[in-house]
């Protein structure tokens, strides 16, 4: 469902399958193990790519699973597992001591969007794939780290009402143009994976120590770090 | 390596010296205490210009003075030294009762960054001069308020990302980017007297410093917050 490889300084998280990618439980975990390995094995010039096969980057949560509990109490508990247990693979994004770029090959709603947000970059691809919060369309409440994330990575407060409340489909250019990702230039997941890897190499060619990087990707965001439970490191011996 | 000068209602702080213009702790305590002398001078149309002579605004803290202490936890100690006595500095230009404005002469890092964000309005050159965040590169975590000041000043998280996480020395792209107002003009010659002519805009509103500064405040509470700066309310307009 999830494989991690490593090429070169790139590490490679892919969700596998042609499928909806949905987060239930166990998909979980094996991206929060997988996250923690890239850990890990990180050096100075680590970078993360995400991606995904097939039509979507991940449409969310499964709710499938949440419902087929048998009973409303039942549905309710099994979503609030996974909203909880989702929890860390965001810290884990936010702490990885590398740079991280989420190369959407297909749509990313709910919590797939989240997980692509988790990124320090965003691409997505011209052609096809869509952003979409679905929550306001089936009756959901956003969970605290969502929309401390919204608030946190998207720049205007109009950019943030079509993301939560219009329960738009936002397609890559006007993603781009409402600050939401950095590119929608690249026809084809396989485009959109290779734009990823030449904004990684660079990146790497930089040989930033990680956990700096880490520390000052976290203070950009102290509001959500604070939510996710993640303190602050601080690094005060520069290399000269 | 620091002057005071008034002209009329400017008051011309200038970073002298064709040097970096390294913040060591005697600099930061006379920068400190020039901004007081224009604090208990300043009347209705006062208005603050900072600048600097040569290639550098500023390039940061004096890392040479703190690894000159001859062990880690020694430069460790007088880094931090200069992180805390900074903070005075940046509260200073936040509570000064005039507007002020950064005219850039030349590079601007890290801390000189920071004392350049300090400012209501910040020009640079068109023709020479980045700024840089250089903390990534060498490996130092960001102070509190230096990452509180990115956030408030700097509007969208792809621009704050740019500034912090990616190492980049920024040049004409900082007006695109929302970081500078203006990068107009080539020569040092040329940014000032764009800021002295904005500062004499701003000099004939004939502001009430102190109503100017509770204002300017008010828009950067979690900053102040950091540093310790204290509202003040004026509810007695005139009208």
């Amino acid at each position: 469902m999830c494989t991690l490889e490593k090429r070169g300084n790139i590490f490679l998280l892919t969700l596998t399958g042609d499928n909806e990618h949905r987060f239930h439980p166990d998909a979980i975990a094996t991206i929060l193990s997988l996250l923690g390995q890239a850990k890990s094995q990180a050096n100075r010039g680590s970078v993360l790519i995400t991606t995904g096969h097939g039509k979507f980057f991940s449409n969310g949560f499964d709710l499938a699973w949440a419902q087929s509990s048998g009973s409303l109490a039942g549905a309710a508990e099994r979503l609030h597992q996974m909203v909880e247990s989702f929890k860390p693979v965001v810290a884990a994004l936010l702490d990885l001591p590398m740079p991280t770029i989420a190369a959407l090959n297909g749509h990313a709603a709910a919590a797939g969007l989240m997980l692509a947000l988790s990124h320090d970059y965003v691409y997505m691809r011209r052609d096809r794939g869509v952003l979409y919060m679905s929550e306001v369309d089936i009756g959901l409440s956003m969970p605290d780290y969502f929309a401390a994330m919204i608030r946190s990575k998207i720049g205007t407060s109009a950019a943030r009402r079509e993301v939560l409340l219009s329960g738009k489909k936002i397609r890559g250019e006007e993603a781009v143009a409402l600050g939401i990702v950095d590119s929608a230039a690249h026809d084809s997941a396989e485009g959109v994976v290779e734009a990823t890897v030449g904004l990684a190499e660079k990146l790497a060619a930089k040989k930033w120590k990680g956990d700096v990087y880490a520390s000052i990707r976290k203070s950009l965001y102290p509001e959500l770090c604070e939510i996710l439970g993640l303190k602050a490191t601080i690094f005060a011996t520069p290399k000269l």
